[in-house]
């Protein structure tokens, strides 16, 4: 009879461990299905229901949201936090290296992102070269270890850069001489590296198949050495890996559509293009996204000829466009990021909230689990006090499948724990190296 | 002038390494680790071996007796990873000794040792860099190495020892801290691969992190493959293409397992997914968070190294500067990492990542204790355990009968502060302990 009461229990541990949860009273702003003030109901880390009236279920924990505002969590589908690694430098074809073999779910920038509202990243490898690595779409779950990071059964994304950062082709003159000689040195060589290295994928991936047919005749062959370099190229070409480029120029913007064609693969996509709106609908009719800034340029030569209604310009061509942030610090705000497309070329609010919610989802190809409040998407949702596109809308609440992962009264509430806690952890360190005397003996050598 | 050193030299060495062959211990407290200690027992040693271990042990008439009224005797502690014997690695750990206070302990584990970049920049896991998996300690440990004599002092008589520069250093080896060749000093070899996480930025491949477990991943495919080919070769080599030879890809193939780095939680976490991914038998290193990953490592079945290098602030960094909490804690809480280990019943060593010295190891490993580990476990960690991991507990790490015969006799409880050195036994040699220099006053 005991075992099947343990049983029993075990099958309802995951149910009595989360309770549906009602956010209520809110001014909900799904940003897909317009705005409403309702309630919000939440199963299993799922929004089950949304609208003006929802009865509240038996046991349910009740999230009170009168007078404020609830949109979904924001997406931030062009980060570098939560990685112990950015650039794997040394080489022009790095796609080796994948962001996942370094995650930090210890980094403060993930809680420092919730704060901010966003509950979604695509924590990417830098611009450092034209082939980066393997970058994958997190969730900002604080707390969990790196597994708990993931997002079940998003497709990984390839980073590729165009332009200055990819031909800074090192030696003695550049960079006090830390970066090794490299090719290419020119935007040319960059579409070289780019095309020798997916054709020489397209042979590494025949040499597979030949190998697998000869297998399926029931021949004995050699298995062909397996080059982890090259797999996530053959990804692309297959289609199960997405494909995002760091890209300023209209040219080179250009280039790159035309030699993805070339090969037959889509650009998910475009990074930065702050000269996007020359040839948005070239980018349009290539289906490629845009990810771009706000009003962040002339940091270098490349990001001069930008203008602040770039993303609203290719929206109206029909380019999906996405605001991102690349900083840990531009990403605690992005909402007001959202905002400026409004100012800066007349966007509604939902085409601006759409940027940073369900437009990046779309990029990174998960647009059916996050970033919209719709029936069966994700719990990812963000509690501000006012208006989300107002400078003074402060983030109270942030939930990821339903779990409450920011609150800003607890948080303001540890605050004084915490540093009192530090400092009493600096004074018993220093009685320590008082105790332990002076630096380890040391013997003249 | 250098004769008479060299005359020096050998009158000392005569004096501190007894040459007779049998030697008996008797009257005194033996922890024997494999069981419960013996109150008033002797140890008869015989040509290098542990003859006999008991409360009633007949001393033979060659025996050179020694008195162990008021003594201690424990099986030689073993030093889980370490260079010593080798001494090219001797004057990169003094340099690496002042320089690593300063290093940052927030950054992704510290390699001891630099890689050196190699003359010509490297272009991907196919030149092979950072790697000379085929050095083996064996074949480099002597007895000249200074430090040898510092550490037998402190009562240890075996180390685990290893190449340690670069990605792929090398094979390790068990050696005895005695003997008048290397050849002598080794117990058992291979002991393992020592692999890194050391970078070499933009300058060569791999200059990251993630580079590194990218190339650590395609070395480990190649070398997979590499048996195969070989494997094929051997079966019909006659009208086949042979595989070139690859020697790096043969010290791979050779190692019996893997010591990965990993200190703070987030690593042993990653670490631990990366030796299953492997699909070899790995050991972790560092494993200054360990207090807070023994759930992971449990699971993992996976044995540790602890560092007796608790990490602390350096002592010369800037007074204004603000330490994250979760740098602090890890600080407060590194020591009490072996008795959270012992707790959860994950096997784990002591390694003293330099603190050798008679007076900072103790120190050292009075700080878990004060964490809450107890007696035994400390000195099971420092002698049997650290045998266990390595395989060679059929010869080492307690004393029985038949096991090599390395032993130390203390004072008193060992690691206590009032308890001194008496002698040390190695490959059932005597020593006597070095002085210790005198506390250096800071220049």
């Amino acid at each position: 009879m005991k075992p099947r009461w343990i049983l029993l229990l075990a099958a309802a541990a995951p149910l009595m461990a989360a309770p549906p949860v009602v956010v209520r009273n809110a001014n909900v702003l799904t940003v897909t299905k317009g705005r409403f003030v309702g309630s919000i109901l939440i199963r299993d880390g799922k929004i089950a229901e949304a609208g003006e009236k929802i009865r509240t279920p038996e046991g349910a924990q009740v999230i009170d949201a009168s007078g404020q505002y609830v949109m979904p969590g924001i997406i931030d589908n062009h980060s570098h936090i939560a990685a112990e690694s950015t650039n794997e430098g040394s080489v022009s074809v790095s796609s080796m290296v994948d962001i996942r073999d370094v995650l930090n779910p210890e980094d403060i920038a993930i809680y420092r992102a919730l704060a901010g509202g966003v509950t979604t990243i695509l924590t990417t490898h830098g611009s450092a070269n034209a082939i980066g690595g393997v970058c994958s779409a997190l969730k900002m779950r604080w707390g969990k270890d790196a597994a708990g990071l993931m997002v079940d059964g998003s497709a990984p994304v390839l980073k590729m850069a165009l332009g200055e950062n990819p031909k800074r082709r090192g030696g003695a003159t550049q960079f006090g001489g830390n970066i090794t000689p490299r090719y290419p040195a020119t935007r040319m060589g960059v579409e070289d590296v780019i095309r020798e290295a997916f054709t020489e994928a397209q042979a590494y991936r025949q040499t597979r198949r030949d190998y697998e047919a000869k297998l399926k005749r029931g021949e004995k062959a050699a298995a062909p050495r397996r080059d982890i370099r090259l797999d996530p190229l053959v990804e692309v070409l297959e289609g199960r890996c997405l494909v995002h480029v760091h890209a300023y120029r209209a040219d080179e913007t250009l280039m790159m559509l035309r030699l993805a064609q070339e090969f037959g693969f889509r650009v998910h996509a475009l990074i930065h293009v702050l000269e996007g709106y020359k040839v948005a609908k070239e980018i349009a009719a290539h289906n490629a996204g845009a990810t771009t800034f706000s009003d962040w340029w002339a940091y270098k030569m490349e990001a001069a000829d930008a203008i602040p209604y770039n993303a609203a310009l290719m929206h109206r061509k029909g380019v999906l466009v996405a605001l991102n942030s690349d900083s840990p610090e531009l990403m605690r705000h992005l909402n007001q990021e959202a905002a400026k497309a409004i100012k800066y070329g007349g966007v509604t609010e939902d085409e601006a909230l759409a940027m940073i919610t369900i437009n990046p989802a779309r990029q990174i190809g998960l647009d059916q689990r996050v970033g919209s409040i719709e029936p069966g998407k994700d719990a990812d949702l963000v509690i501000y006090d006012k208006h989300p596109l107002s400078n003074y809308a402060k983030v109270q609440k942030v939930l990821i499948e339903g779990e409450v992962y920011f609150d800003r009264d607890r948080d303001v509430s540890q605050r004084e724990e915490r540093e009192s806690r530090r400092k009493a952890l600096v004074e018993k360190a220093k009685e320590q190296q008082k105790k332990a005397g002076p630096p380890g003996t040391r013997r003249p050598s | 002038m250098r004769r008479t050193v060299l005359l020096l030299c050998v009158a000392a060495y005569g004096l501190a390494a007894a040459p007779a062959a049998v030697f008996a211990i008797r009257d005194a407290r033996i922890v024997r680790v494999s069981g419960p200690a013996l109150e008033r027992g002797t140890v008869l040693i015989r040509d290098g071996l542990i003859e006999q271990v008991g409360p009633n042990v007949a001393i033979p008439p060659d025996a050179w007796v020694i008195e162990g009224k008021g003594l201690t005797v424990y099986p030689g502690l073993i030093d889980a990873l370490s260079t010593l014997g080798i001494a090219e690695a001797a004057t990169a750990a003094a340099g690496a000794r002042t320089s690593r206070t300063a290093a940052q302990p927030a950054q992704p584990t510290p390699s001891p040792t630099p890689p050196t970049p190699a003359s010509a920049p490297a272009r991907g896991p196919e030149d092979r860099p950072s790697n000379t998996s085929w050095v083996r300690a064996a074949d480099l440990v002597s007895p000249g190495d200074r430090r040898v004599e510092t550490a037998r002092s402190a009562g240890i008589t075996t180390a685990m020892t290893f190449p340690q520069r670069g990605i792929f250093a090398g094979q390790g080896a068990v050696i005895n801290l005695a003997g008048e060749k290397g050849g002598q000093m080794v117990v058992s070899a291979p002991a393992g691969l020592y692999l890194s996480v050391s970078s070499a930025g933009f300058t060569s491949f791999p200059g990251s992190l993630f580079g590194v477990m990218a190339y650590i991943r395609q070395i480990f495919l190649d070398a997979d493959h590499y048996k195969l080919a070989k494997e094929a070769y051997a079966a019909r080599p006659v009208g086949a293409r042979r595989p070139a030879y690859d020697r790096a890809l043969e010290g791979v193939l050779e190692a019996p397992r893997l010591l990965l780095p990993a200190t703070r939680a987030v690593e042993v976490d990653r670490m631990v997914k990366f030796a299953a991914e492997l699909k070899r038998p790995a050991v972790l290193y560092g494993v200054h968070e360990g207090y807070r990953a023994t759930e992971i490592l449990k699971k993992a079945g996976m044995p540790v190294l602890v560092s007796l290098k608790w990490p602390e602030r350096s002592r010369e960094a800037d007074p204004e500067e603000v330490d994250a909490l979760r740098m602090l804690e890890m600080r407060e809480r590194a020591p009490s990492t072996p008795a959270a280990l012992a707790k959860a019943g994950v096997p784990f060593a002591f390694y003293t990542d330099g603190t050798t010295s008679g007076r900072d190891l103790p120190r050292a490993v009075r700080r878990a204790l004060e964490a809450g580990l107890s007696q035994a476990d400390a000195v099971r960690a420092f002698t049997l355990s650290a045998a266990e991991i390595y395989g060679v507990a059929d010869r080492l790490g307690s004393l029985e009968a038949g096991k090599i015969a390395n032993l130390v006799v203390t004072s008193g409880e060992l690691f206590q502060e009032k308890t001194q050195v008496k002698h040390i036994f190695v490959d059932g040699m005597k020593f006597e302990p070095a002085p210790e220099p005198a506390e250096e006053v800071s220049r």
